[in-house]
């Protein structure tokens, strides 16, 4: 096999921070090359830098030993080397075919007018080519996020790419939708496409990768075989100690009394005749594909969306929730999956955040700020959660993914909730952070709190949770005991349409 | 672990079939609204006023269209971009003032004030673009600046006076003549409302059938995802706020013309108006979205209130609350149907 990429001695600056020092990384043609590490070990850098979004301050790139220098994502794509962002880089309100081709329309007979139909027909061709059915007329805002996942990979290929940078393509999937992935991953591997995946799951790899390189700090530590690798291993030289991932502490059922029950609850398509129990001291799992409405239901005990009819008891008292703010009087707290857009306001400070939920707790006159107070409180959640920031005054956008869901955790437990609702609480965290926030909400839970964790990664509701609770379009379909509970169990239930089961 | 065959991540996308989408996309459904409260207008005022429905009249609220309608044109390619241009009212007093300095004090023929015109916009709106694009200045500050800015070079250049098309006796038809009405002496449709609508279909191909369109609304859905896609971001945004400027221009002859003259303090205030119209005619001020027909029936909305209440002898403060009032209403409705999706 030939060497497609080659990277040398490659370092990048920002400033005040090194992101990248004397890095190695080569891939091969027809190879799933993982690049793995945690957070802000440099992967993403890596990969832009690769793509001409960053220049480098110094060393080589190869690209079939000649060495290249990419100023713009333009110059990479032209010599064939294209990305799919972790954020999906897509304009909602073009079409699949206009998307694909953004900056290169084809033109008409006269070259001012956008030839549409030689657009659509091109578009066509390559989404064929990758066996996907999308209409090249549909518009982007109103796809899935994996059809959108899709639209990206046609746009690579489009540029005819022999390497393709795919930073964590996975993170919104659920596992129907990966293994659609992976089948056009192994398609492109097959036609000699060289593939650089960026992910934080450990089975993936497994599944896709050939070869694995491991960033940590910004410095390159090895390349190994992804296969006869262990990932005990792997997560070992990412974090650079021996991470104890140990099978969880058997969990008894708890015992608590029953925190909050939830009775035939109804809210749009997403929420048909829910019912479910959460006890003191318990984890209640909610688990299902992307779409099944274990959100929805979520936002509809929050009060954040309407609810057509239902019950809501808290603490077998009968709750009328309307409006988030009731749930919160009523000590019922969620935390968002997307963090960034519903749970902090990155641009201001640790403490901020933290007291924000409460402010009225911090106010003197019921209008000046009490600093001093703020400040203490704050300290005190650093130090309880162990959140790894320079101090308090330090703006929450600086901080860790996981590091920020600590925030958000300390939020809701500043507002002394004792229902607390997990939406994805790990998503877009590394291996480090995730075992220390699993660690968190199992604390959370002894301390009598009544937690809900919605997941879409199996191995983590299996690993948490007391009870599991699967949904599947909107219905519950099953629930199960930790101790019954297996991936191809709940999996079973996830795909139980209610329509299939009727017919 | 078994899966349904039919793997969810490709099938059953929400997609409306082909003119259904059309009709009810929620561009679409406001032009419809829009559309339909512009008849219920019309309707009401010619029951209210026998004077409304008069020949004259109309004539009058299509001429008053014309300058505001050209207006909104140029701001509905900027707003599609997700940006604001609040200098077009003041942009076209300039570029009357400049045709004037042309005309009047150089005694240049007609044909190079109309040039003169058409390039100061453009050049006045690729100076916005580039305070935007490349100086990274937002677009409500560059453009309230430049509001100011030419505002005040408009009150130096002409010295504080209007500047009057004596010497440039056929001036005056570029607006108030009537190709039409020699064709069709019936119909008498004054030079100002057929550029309006020529210009109208020039621009509404130039979005949705050449790039610089299709940059217009990319840039306005993702900003990023262009860029990120190769393209050259700042090169486009100038060229579409260039493009609003040489409209502007059109405008700025349209209003001289209709006046015989350049009126230096005129301006300020028909930039709110244009957005109105742009607003009102079902484009998105957060950019993405967006139409000229919307706009030009926006426009009309706008202008056939005014000409109504007037008739109707609605006190012009009164009128002014009115307008007010259905600017708001008309956001509320497509905030709502929004939030219906």
């Amino acid at each position: 096999m030939t060497s497609l990429i080659s990277v040398n001695k490659l370092s990048k600056s920002f400033p005040g921070v090194r992101a990248l020092h004397d890095v190695h990384f080569e891939l091969m043609a027809g190879e799933v090359h993982a690049l793995m590490g945690e957070n802000g070990a440099g992967k993403s850098t890596l990969m832009k830098i690769l793509a001409g979004v960053y220049s480098r301050d110094s060393g080589d790139i190869l690209l079939n030993g000649e060495p290249v220098h990419f100023s713009s994502p333009r110059d990479a794509q032209a010599v064939g080397v294209g990305i799919i962002h972790q954020e999906l880089q897509l304009m909602s309100h073009l079409t699949v075919a206009q998307n694909i081709f953004i900056g290169r329309e084809p033109r008409g007979r006269l070259g001012v007018f956008l030839d549409e139909d030689r657009l659509n027909a091109q578009a066509r061709d390559i989404l064929s080519r990758m066996h996907v059915k999308l209409d090249p007329r549909a518009m982007v805002g109103e796809l899935t996020v994996a059809s959108q996942q899709m639209v990206e990979i046609a746009k690579a290929l489009s540029f005819d790419s022999r390497v393709l940078i795919m930073d964590e393509p996975t993170s919104a999937l659920n596992d129907a939708e990966i293994a659609e992935l992976f089948r056009i991953i192994r398609e492109l591997k097959a036609r000699g496409v060289g593939i650089v995946y960026i992910s934080h799951k450990m089975d993936e790899l497994k599944q896709i990768a050939d070869r694995v390189t491991v960033l940590r700090d910004g410095e390159y530590v090895a390349t190994v075989d992804a296969t006869s690798t262990t990932v005990q291993a792997i997560i070992g030289m990412m974090v650079g100690r021996t991470l104890s991932d140990a099978a969880p502490a058997a969990r008894a059922a708890a015992q608590g009394e029953t925190a909050l029950e939830v009775r035939n609850l109804n809210a749009g398509p997403l929420v048909r005749d829910v019912s479910f129990a959460v006890r003191q001291g318990e984890i209640l799992g909610f688990a299902g594909l992307m779409g099944a409405g274990r959100t929805e239901v979520a936002r509809a005990v929050f009060g954040a969306d309407p609810v057509e009819s239902g019950e809501i008891f808290v603490k077998g008292a009968k709750a009328s929730i309307r409006h988030p703010r009731d749930a919160v009087a009523h000590g019922i707290g969620y935390l968002s999956e997307d963090r960034k857009r519903f749970g902090l306001a990155t641009g201001m400070d640790v403490e901020s955040n933290i007291v924000m939920s409460n402010l009225r707790h911090f106010l003197s006159c019921s209008f000046f700020l009490r600093r001093a107070r703020m400040r203490r409180r704050a300290n005190h959640f650093i130090k309880l959660l162990a959140i790894r920031t320079p101090s308090a005054a330090q703006e929450v956008r600086l901080l860790s993914g996981g590091n920020q869901q600590k925030i958000v955790i300390a939020k809701w437990l500043e507002r002394n909730c004792d229902v607390l609702f997990f939406d994805e609480p790990t998503r877009g965290i590394d291996v480090g952070a995730k075992s220390e926030i699993y660690k968190l909400l199992r604390a959370l839970a002894d301390e009598g709190k009544a937690i809900v964790m919605i997941s879409s990664e199996l191995p983590e509701i299996l690993r948490m949770s007391n009870r599991i609770v699967v949904m599947c379009e909107g219905r519950i379909t099953g629930e199960l005991d930790a101790a019954e509970a297996t991936q191809e169990r709940i999996m079973h239930l996830a795909t139980q349409r209610p329509t299939l089961k009727a017919a | 672990m078994t899966l349904p065959s039919d793997s969810p991540a490709l099938t059953g996308e929400r997609r409306l079939s082909g003119l259904k989408a059309r009709i009810f996309s929620p561009s679409a459904l406001q032009k419809l609204l829009a559309f339909a409260s512009l008849i219920l207008l019309l309707v009401f005022f010619s029951f209210a006023s026998p004077a409304f429905m008069q020949m004259d009249n109309i004539l009058g609220i299509l001429q008053a269209t014309a300058v505001n309608g050209v207006l909104a044109i140029a701001s509905t390619f900027v707003i599609i971009t997700g940006g604001i241009d609040l200098s077009v009212g003041t942009l076209m007093t300039f570029t009357a003032v400049i045709c004037g300095v042309f005309l009047t004090y150089w005694h240049l023929p007609m044909w190079l004030g109309v040039v003169a015109a058409i390039a100061t916009g453009a050049i006045c709106g690729t100076i916005s673009g580039t305070l935007t694009a490349k100086m990274k200045i937002p677009p409500f500050i560059a453009t309230l600046g430049m509001m100011l800015l030419l505002k005040g070079l408009s009150l130096v250049v002409s010295a504080d006076k209007p500047i009057y098309f004596t010497d440039t006796e056929n001036f005056y038809m570029i607006s108030q003549d009537s190709l039409i009405g020699y064709l069709l002496p019936s119909l008498p449709i004054p030079n100002a409302v057929l550029i309006l609508f020529v210009l109208a279909i020039a621009s509404s191909v130039t979005l949705n059938r050449t790039a610089l369109g299709r940059y217009t609304f990319a840039l306005g859905s993702n900003e990023e995802a262009v860029r990120l896609s190769g393209v050259n971001v700042d090169r486009w945004k100038i060229a579409i706020y260039g493009l609003g400027g040489a409209i502007c221009g059109v405008a700025g002859l349209l209003i001289a013309s209709r006046l015989n003259s350049a009126q230096p303090a005129l301006g300020q205030g028909y930039e709110l108006e244009a957005i109105a119209a742009v607003v009102i005619g079902g484009t998105s001020l957060s950019g993405g979205s967006g139409t000229i027909l919307g706009t030009i029936i926006g426009a009309f909305i706008m202008s056939v209130l005014t000409n109504g209440l007037r008739i109707m002898s609605v006190a012009q403060e009164w009128q002014i609350v009115v307008t007010g009032l259905i600017i708001i209403l008309a956001v509320y409705a497509d905030i709502l149907r929004r939030r219906k999706r």
